[in-house]
């Protein structure tokens, strides 16, 4: 390249570096059908397992009889909680700091708990095996209801903690509650709500769903009796943690366990968690000396492995008379049912929920969390959204709606009074964060006049004087939604998994021809990272992306991370990649600067090598540097050209976005029909733009089905009624709105590269968004607040509450 | 259980096999054949993750029987390649409109819109959306898929892609 290298511009492209629309590097196996997912392992003599489960909500075990089951042609196992309790695995620890049964043990808590784990030959057998072992129940009464958990005659639920009246998150007021947590200056809010102008109050309640990822979770583990080593493949967003929850749960040491997560077809937070699918088939392979398949099916997957949300949240806002915020208090009743097993960082029993005061100047707040025991499934995962941080959002986001309608004033304009500005950031919440960067007004700004909102809101007014008028049947809703997330999790100093900091971590390896390879700790379930790493270490040291690859998900390769979800791969990752390049780039430096014998600070890092300053003709570039890091290193340097980094981040990223849907509403019949969905995001540096566009068509599409219908039910029996595609609403492509995308460009000051994360604003901020719009059409008729999901029921039995339909 | 015959052309090569008379065909296809690019995602029929094209018709391989299909024709995601080896429009196009993000969902979107542009070699917006609505997509919000499959249909009726005015 040298003396003769073309212009800057060709070189750049060369590169396909950060910000470019670099195709996918995924797509050609995808395409092709050559994906490798977990069920597309088979080993030599695979068994498979299949669960037994419950189906009452609630009751005592009296006896399980597996004579039958055994006879069963192919059946080779039958795994209950005594074979369990033998390996001192029949509860496995959740990473809530509660503990969870993996088969039951004495008593059941929902319907579809894992009972009895059969081993089969092939997974029809196993589903014969199943059918013939024989369970003996007594039902026992059933709790659903939230709001009744903590009542005197309520039906204590947990056996194991009985007389324990202090769990992993401090005392318990009553034997079915799990933590009160409390954070903010009670008094000073108290104070505020006394003297303020205006209050509202609401119980706003974020109902019961599940990310229900296409890929259902799975896995294969083989254990090698001989070697005393474990394999395990599985839909893991987070192998590594999956590797030391293994070895810490069982007697295999560590470096003896190999966890792989292949390509995974979609997580959203479904697949952070361990699960009883995984320990038995683990337990299973040791006991049978086979490799051992479980897969779950879409039933089994809806009704046991991690719903979300399920938050009820008493919001209250004070306010002056002119609409100035000047507190906030937030109760939340969160069920978690029958077991803790939320997905959040050791020390935040509801996740970053305090991140409810959004993108307004709260000078205090107060917010307390109540978690409580019902019988329903385990969970509480964070689906596609950083720790309960949709749920904050919809709370302060409905929240300030309400307020606008109380005070009469226009909601855009309520939020442009009271953001945060722009000179105020690094920002100190009254909930305790440190908001990075934010530039509200502007956003704000630029939606509203890209969605022409003062038309709109025009359009709007004559449309209730027509109804009013009798000439239409159709009510008009706006929704406005101005959205803060807090992703990236996390710093060491506040966040950890079962005791282990939430860095991640990259390493490099440059080979002597120039290409590299790169290993992250993170793992891609539909995110692109093979595309977009190999992106942020071409701009960052001056190899092209095609040249480089990217690996992910095997633990004997991988550095150690923590994982992909909470949108942290970007902001940590992310980080740990770019200063991993920087420390190769160091290096290349001194090589490039002996082989033009400069000094070192005597060289420019242009685009693809190093240039003498000055000297423009004097340039190495980085595949001649590569090459010369293998043979021809300065006196005293060892050769070789390879970095690791672990990033510890300083802060959490604050991405934000301003988000604005148009819908049209029938009160006869409840139909609905989303006109327009404009959505502004600003995620700091963009890394691939057509990657962060998908990703918010993506997020959009799961907020527009959260928001108007999907559910996970049950009924007062404690009978999940949403247990297939039957019942739960996924969006097809039919009734998929148009997305309009958008953004602006506020970088994170502390991240090496400006990024914030992406993945799952489109959800935090959509689904305010979409109940916004309903709770607008349906305002001026008189109503504060309806309940989601905004299905074409739901609204005409709000159109009958108003009296609108006889 | 005692097994039986079963005979198909699968992507153009005639194959063979016993299997029990309860085998679904997509496990037949994953199973028996390794062809794993077929995916199950629901069992229910309602996913289309199953989606192959039995005798020039899209179904949903997890509710056809192994015995049912036998004596068809079978078309599946690893028979969507052209001959030469080189990516199909429709390949092409899902990756050059960025239409597939975990790729779960892919191989049965692009065996689907395979017969849907055999059928409709020029859909409007509406009748990509209708076509595929048996085919559900967790990650990309099918915004793109439309555009992946207007670009194929484009590029196979010897057009040029033109992204239509928004």
């Amino acid at each position: 390249m040298n003396d003769m290298s073309p212009n800057k511009i060709e070189r750049e492209a060369k590169l396909e570096g950060m910000g470019c629309k670099r195709k996918r590097v995924e797509d050609a196996r995808f395409t092709q059908g050559k994906g490798n997912f977990v069920d597309d392992i088979k080993l030599p003599g695979m068994l498979h397992g299949d669960f037994v489960r419950s189906p009452y909500a609630h009751a005592r075990i009296k006896s399980i009889n597996i004579k039958k089951a055994m006879k069963v042609p192919g059946v080779l196992a039958v795994l209950t909680s005594t074979e369990l309790k033998g390996v001192n695995l029949a509860w496995m620890p959740t990473l809530a700091g509660d503990v969870q049964m993996v088969l039951a043990d004495g008593k059941v808590l929902f319907q579809n708990q894992e009972v009895a784990f059969v081993v089969a030959t092939d997974r029809y057998a196993a589903a014969d095996g199943c059918e013939a072992v024989e369970v003996d129940y007594e039902a026992l009464p059933v709790l659903v209801d939230p709001f009744k958990s903590m009542d005197k005659d309520a039906p204590e639920l947990r056996d194991d903690l009985k007389g324990k009246m202090t769990g992993a998150h401090g005392p318990r007021k009553h034997y079915n509650h799990i933590f009160e947590w409390q954070v903010g200056d009670k008094e000073m809010t108290d104070m505020a709500f006394k003297k303020a102008d205006v209050t509202i109050k609401e119980l706003i309640s974020y109902h019961r769903t599940h990310p229900s990822p296409l890929e259902t979770c799975q896995s294969v583990a083989s254990f090698d009796k001989i070697k005393g080593e474990l394999t395990v493949w599985g839909t893991f967003q987070a192998p590594h943690v999956i590797r030391t929850v293994a070895s810490l749960i069982s007697t295999i040491p560590e470096h003896k366990i190999h966890v792989i997560s292949p390509d995974v077809g979609g997580g959203f937070g479904n697949k952070v968690g361990a699960y009883p699918g995984y320990i038995c088939s683990i337990v299973a392979s040791i006991v049978t000396g086979k490799p051992v398949k479980w897969v779950e099916d879409r039933i089994e997957n809806l009704t046991s492995t991690s719903f979300a949300r399920d938050y009820h949240m008493t919001c209250e806002i004070a306010a002056t008379k002119e609409g100035k915020v000047q507190a906030l208090r937030v109760h939340v009743l969160a069920d978690h049912g029958a077991f803790d097993a939320c997905a959040d960082p050791s020390k935040w029993p509801a996740g970053f929920f305090n991140i409810v005061t959004g993108s307004y100047d709260f000078p205090t707040a107060h917010c307390a969390v109540d978690g409580v025991y019902t019988n329903k499934a385990p969970g509480g995962v964070a689906y596609r959204c950083s720790f309960r941080v949709t749920e904050a959002a919809y709370c302060i986001e409905r929240g300030m709606d309400i307020l606008a309608q109380k005070l009469k004033m226009d909601p855009a304009e309520l939020r442009l009074k009271n953001f945060i500005k722009r000179e105020q950031f690094p920002y100190q919440s009254a909930l305790g964060w440190e908001y990075d960067s934010g530039d509200y007004h502007t956003a704000m700004k630029q939606g509203m006049e890209r969605i022409d909102y003062a038309g709109l809101r025009a359009e709007q007014k004559k449309r209730q004087a027509d109804f009013k008028a009798g000439k239409t049947r159709d009510i008009m809703g706006v929704g406005v939604s101005f959205f803060t997330e807090i992703v990236g999790a996390g710093p060491s100093k506040n966040c950890d998994i079962l005791g282990i900091a939430m860095f991640d971590s990259c390493e490099i390896r440059v080979h002597p021809t120039g290409s590299a390879l790169a290993r992250v700790g993170t793992k891609s379930t539909g995110q692109g990272h093979e595309t977009t790493w190999a992106q942020i270490i071409a701009t960052e040291m001056g190899i092209p992306s095609a040249d480089i690859m990217i690996e992910e998900g095997n633990t004997d390769t991988a550095p150690y991370g923590l994982g992909t979800y909470g949108s942290r791969s970007t902001p940590v990752a992310g980080a740990a990649i770019a200063m991993a390049a920087r420390k190769i780039k160091a290096k290349a430096q001194m090589i490039a600067a002996w082989l033009l014998e400069v000094h070192e600070g005597d060289l420019v890092f242009d685009i693809d090598g190093f240039r003498v300053k000055g000297l423009p003709e004097k340039f190495k570039s980085m595949k001649e540097i590569a090459w010369a890091a293998y043979h021809q290193v300065p006196p005293g340097m060892e050769p070789g050209l390879e970095a690791v980094s672990y990033y510890d981040p300083p802060n959490m990223t604050y991405p934000f976005g301003a988000y604005f849907c148009v819908m049209d509403i029938n009160v006869d019949t409840g139909v609905y029909t989303i006109r327009r969905f404009y959505a502004l995001d600003d995620c700091g540096t963009r890394i691939n733009p057509m990657i962060i566009e998908g990703q918010v068509h993506g997020g959009l599409t799961e907020a527009f089905a959260i928001a108007m219908g999907q559910e996970i039910r049950y009924d007062a029996g404690g009978n999940c009624l949403t247990g297939s595609f039957m019942d739960f609403f996924i969006p097809t492509a039919v009734e998929t709105p148009h997305w309009e995308t958008d953004h602006t460009v506020t970088p994170s000051p502390h991240h090496p590269i400006g990024a914030k994360g992406v993945g799952e604003s489109p959800n935090v901020g959509g689904v305010p968004a979409f109940s916004n719009a309903v709770n607008d059409a349906f305002g001026f008729l008189g109503s504060t607040h309806i309940q989601m999901p905004h299905d074409y029921w739901r609204n005409w039995e709000a159109a009958k509450t108003l009296g609108l339909v006889k | 259980m005692s097994k039986v015959h079963v005979k198909y052309k699968v992507n153009g090569q005639d194959v063979e096999g016993l299997c029990e008379p309860r085998t679904l065909l997509v496990h037949f296809l994953r199973e028996n054949l390794m062809l794993t690019g077929t995916h199950i995602g629901c069992e229910t029929s309602h996913c289309g993750a199953c989606t192959v094209d039995l005798n020039g018709k899209s179904v949903k391989s997890c509710t056809v029987l192994a015995v049912q299909a036998s004596g068809g024709d079978v078309l599946t995601a690893e028979g969507m390649t052209n001959a030469d080896g080189t990516m199909s429009a429709l390949q092409e196009g899902f990756r050059q409109m960025h239409g597939l993000q975990c790729g779960y969902c892919t191989p049965g979107m692009i065996v689907r819109a395979h017969r849907l542009l055999q059928e409709n070699p020029n859909p409007s917006e509406e009748e990509i959306r209708f076509g595929i609505a048996g085919n559900l997509c967790r990650c990309t919000g099918y915004q793109n898929i439309v555009k992946s499959i207007q670009y194929a249909a484009m590029k196979l009726r010897g057009e040029e892609f033109k992204e239509a005015a928004q």
